[in-house]
């Protein structure tokens, strides 16, 4: 089993994760660069965080628009597992593999900081180690992660269980004092509706460590090996 | 023959524009009291193409592709020959 880390030029979360699925999770991985146009060998990636191209035009635009995007296109439609970790999910969207735009923070501030998130839906190749509606803490690191999306998609992601993490308060409260973006919903983290593509703007490689403060991350990477493993 | 065109965007109505209302607030600062302030982005271009016709239709496939994100955006093009 082997999992690509895709690298744009600006990514910068790429070694964080490199190493937690090496040395922390101890699979198989390795980096990518974004000129690759075959993925035939991987059975799993990981578009990491960053400012890609400098966020230039829109955070996410320009890395979606990539060679290896058609490649990350064609692994999604087999069914391989991929995860999009904050500038991920905004290349996720900006590609048009996940609904909705991740637009500027509500109030426009970079927010670095704790989180705790309520886990919606555990059936999903990156959360069955988790149980549903547990509360995880993991951090977040934007200023372009407003999740927007129209009446109807937003309905349909209800619907069909794609909401995947919500910004809540410790005891599972989604509140908008909780709300660091100005999230429709909450809303953290969705999956696509074939659900084995997610994007989330929380970094679960900065909370799989003890000595991080939180070891919640691990079990999203760890749910993905597993997924693999059983596939 | 040579065109020039500027593409504008701007975010759809009723959407949240963060910075248009920081904008608007520090205005109030100043003493200028606003009724709303809404930023855009203003893209110029420079193309060859056959005709008028054929550079606007490129422009308007560069921003479905590209320069625009339909989900949040709408733009406008306005075309003319480049001097």
């Amino acid at each position: 089993m082997k999992i690509a880390i895709i690298q744009f030029g600006g990514s910068n979360c790429d070694l964080d994760v490199l190493h937690v699925l090496q040395d922390v999770v101890g699979v198989d991985a390795e980096l990518v660069w974004y000129k690759e146009e075959d993925l035939n060998q991987y059975d799993g990636a990981v578009i990491p965080g960053g400012f890609s191209y400098g966020d230039y035009l829109r955070a996410g635009a320009i890395a979606a628009r990539t060679p290896i995007m058609d490649a990350i296109k064609k692994m999604a439609s087999e069914g391989k597992p991929i995860m999009g970790i904050c500038n991920g999910f905004q290349v996720l969207t900006e590609s048009g593999l996940l609904d909705g735009a991740l637009m500027t923070n509500k109030y426009p501030k970079f927010r670095c900081e704790t989180t705790y998130l309520k886990v919606e839906n555990t059936d999903t190749p990156f959360t069955s180690k988790f149980k549903k509606g547990e509360i995880v803490k993991i951090p977040i690191a934007h200023m372009e992660g407003n999740f927007y999306a129209d009446k109807d998609t937003l309905a349909r992601l209800n619907d069909n269980g794609q909401i995947v993490f919500k910004y809540s308060d410790k005891n599972g409260n989604v509140t908008d004092n909780v709300n660091p973006n100005g999230s429709q919903e909450n809303i953290a983290g969705i999956i696509d509706p074939n659900r084995n593509v997610i994007g989330l703007m929380p970094h679960p490689e900065r909370a799989s460590e003890a000595i991080l403060g939180s070891e919640d991350g691990i079990r999203m990477f760890q749910s993905m090996v597993d997924y693999i493993a059983k596939k | 023959m040579q065109y020039h065109a500027e593409v504008t965007i701007e975010l759809k109505s009723g959407m949240l524009d963060p910075e248009g209302t920081t904008i608007k607030r520090a205005l109030g600062h100043l003493g200028y009291q606003t009724e709303s302030v809404a930023t855009a982005k203003k893209y110029m271009i420079e193309l060859d193409a056959e005709s008028a016709g054929s550079a606007k239709q490129m422009v308007d496939e560069m921003c479905q592709k590209l320069i625009a994100n339909p989900i949040i955006h709408n733009y406008t093009i306005e075309l003319g020959e480049s001097k």
